[in-house]
């Protein structure tokens, strides 16, 4: 029996959907112990909604100023006094940029160890244990743990069925909190539209170097949209100027975990293989039938990618 | 200004990874060995800091006894000087551990500011930077992709997802990691090379240092190292281009139920 403390994440007002999959994971791990959502924000009311039926036991909410937007150092007090009252078995937070920074902190100040971007949880001799990549993926590891488990879970990584809802009846915490933790976001900037976080992305088409000029990125957002994928990049597109790094799929970009990824003109180097190996689809489209994305990838064409890139829209537009 | 930099030793990217006979760690044989890639953005921030502002630029890296390896290149590129942590005292600490004893560290030697990469692309772990932060009572920026530092507070970028970037504020003392983006960093010069040689490289021990670290103290164990599933052998379409697009899309929508 477990308990599990799921940190979710909140965007636009709204609990992102990587709650659900962490929820649902919960629940299934727990074995009879409780499964506790933790909100952080500043006004969180209709936030909380349906994280019942997500499979939250319960759900602990803490309201302030400082928590309007991410201040690392006011995120983590939250979520340790929270951790302290809760005294759960195992702490989930999606593999999130913020995530990431989070949990670290909190299990530190908990003198307890974490686990960033695992990509399967268990039940071990020894408590729940997880599977994390490294080097890029190029080796897996399970880690366990000596005490309380704090994990950060790579998006897209479990198939959650629906599940038997929950109470989520929920519970505000008081959280003693600073004024100030020394660091503050003064603006958020939007570069276009609603573009897709590739990172959190189920379908991803990316470009390689022979897309030969940023303009012509655009016949694989044009393609992408009509699927809702997000568009990233190799390193060599980047390098040279096509994309920017933020798009970069890859060892020294991201690392994304689709269910659908479409390499175009992309040869398929360690260094982008790194970054989406475990992605569940791979289609390869190039015009090198001996470029080794090829044997990577569940589906290949031989093709011109400014021929097929088109054709597969007017595909996807026909789409119901 | 005392400005830190952690720094990190780690196999090149195009390394072909062999995992050792105890499954706990990999063969180290034929690895050529590199300046971790973000981490270069790193020591080049500090290097600018310096020029900026004046003061010392300190490398501070915890490994093996080839550590100092990457270290010099530091030093090549600019820095001052080394503060290694290759105690074999140190080996087999999990995150926790080695930012306890980097903190330590930076703290003996009155570090100010401290700037790492954002992960390490060895372990993949994305943790010390931000426990050094934690266990200094710093504010931490992570993955910033801009600096400007303006007495002792610092504005910068970073890339939060989905086409946003965030404006932060941060108060010094603090950490920053390094993404991709933020500078280029310089390449060493030849007399930079000769010089890195003189520059002097202090040791601390998890004694001297007054931390429990090493294997022996452990929150987190990492073993049964394995290689991932191959992926099943793909299919390559034929026929006209045209067909082969409908074929795909209907494989993609009817067989892998992705669409």
């Amino acid at each position: 029996m477990a308990d599990i403390l799921v940190f979710c994440e909140v965007a636009d007002g709204a609990v992102k959907k990587s709650a659900r999959e962490l929820l649902g994971k919960a629940q299934q791990l727990c074995d009879g112990g409780d499964v506790v959502a933790v909100v952080l924000g500043d006004s969180l009311s209709g936030a909380t909604e349906g994280l019942g039926a997500w499979g939250a036991d319960k759900v602990v909410t803490v309201e302030a100023g400082i928590l309007a937007s991410f201040v690392p150092g006011a995120y983590a007090a939250a979520l340790h006094q929270v951790v302290e009252d809760v005294q759960p078995d195992v702490v989930l937070a999606s593999a999130s940029l913020i995530g990431k920074d989070l949990l670290p902190r909190v299990a530190a100040m908990a003198d307890c160890g974490c686990a960033n971007d695992v990509t399967d949880l268990r039940e071990g001799d020894d408590g729940i244990e997880g599977t994390r990549p490294l080097y890029a993926g190029k080796v897996l590891a399970n880690v366990s743990f000596e005490d309380t488990a704090f994990f950060t879970v790579r998006p897209n990584s479990f198939v959650i069925e629906d599940i038997e809802g929950k109470d989520g009846e929920v519970e505000a915490f008081d959280a003693d909190l600073e004024d100030s933790y020394g660091y503050e976001v003064v603006e958020v900037q939007s570069s276009g539209g609603d573009a897709v976080d590739l990172a959190e992305a189920d379908r991803i088409i990316s470009g390689g170097r022979s897309l030969k000029s940023a303009e012509n990125f655009g016949i694989l957002s044009s393609a992408a949209a009509k699927i809702g994928a997000a568009v990233g990049a190799s390193r060599a597109a980047v390098d040279a100027g096509y994309a920017p790094h933020s798009m970069q799929v890859g060892q020294t970009g991201k690392t994304v975990n689709p269910s659908l990824y479409i390499a175009a003109g992309i040869s398929g180097a360690i260094q982008h293989l790194a970054g989406m190996r475990t992605s569940k689809v791979i289609v390869a489209i190039n015009k090198d039938v001996d470029a080794p994305i090829f044997q990577h990838s569940t589906y290949g064409i031989v093709g011109d990618l400014f021929e097929v890139v088109p054709m597969l829209e007017a595909e996807f537009a026909a789409l119901d | 200004m005392k400005i830190g930099v952690l720094l990190k030793q780690v196999p090149d990217t195009e390394t072909r990874i062999k995992i050792n006979g105890d499954a706990n760690g990999i063969e180290e044989g034929d690895i050529k060995w590199i300046v971790n890639p973000y981490d270069e953005f790193a020591v080049e921030q500090a290097l600018q800091v310096k020029q900026a502002a004046g003061g010392e630029v300190v490398v501070f890296s915890l490994g093996s006894s080839r550590t100092l390896d990457a270290a010099r290149t530091a030093l090549a590129m600019g820095a001052d000087r080394a503060v290694i942590l290759d105690d074999a005292g140190f080996a087999g600490s999990d995150s926790l551990g080695v930012s306890r004893a980097l903190a330590k560290a930076a703290q003996e030697e009155g570090i100010e500011l401290l700037f790492a990469g954002k992960q390490a692309i060895d372990d993949d772990a994305v943790q010390v930077p931000q426990i050094v932060g934690t266990l200094l009572g710093w504010p931490v920026a992570t993955a910033i992709t801009s600096y400007e530092q303006d007495g002792d507070s610092v504005t910068c970028k970073r890339e939060v997802g989905g086409g946003e970037t965030e404006i932060v504020k941060v108060s010094l003392p603090a950490v920053f990691t390094a993404d991709k983006g933020l500078n280029s960093p310089r390449y060493a010069s030849l007399p930079g090379i000769m010089k890195a040689k003189s520059k002097p490289v202090k040791r601390y021990t998890p004694g001297d240092l007054g931390v429990e670290v090493g294997a022996d103290n452990v929150q987190v164990t990492t073993s049964g190292y394995h290689s991932p599933p191959p992926r099943p052998a793909g299919r390559i379409l034929e026929g006209e281009l045209g067909d082969q697009v409908k074929e795909l899309v209907r494989l993609l929508r009817q067989e892998a139920k992705v669409l």
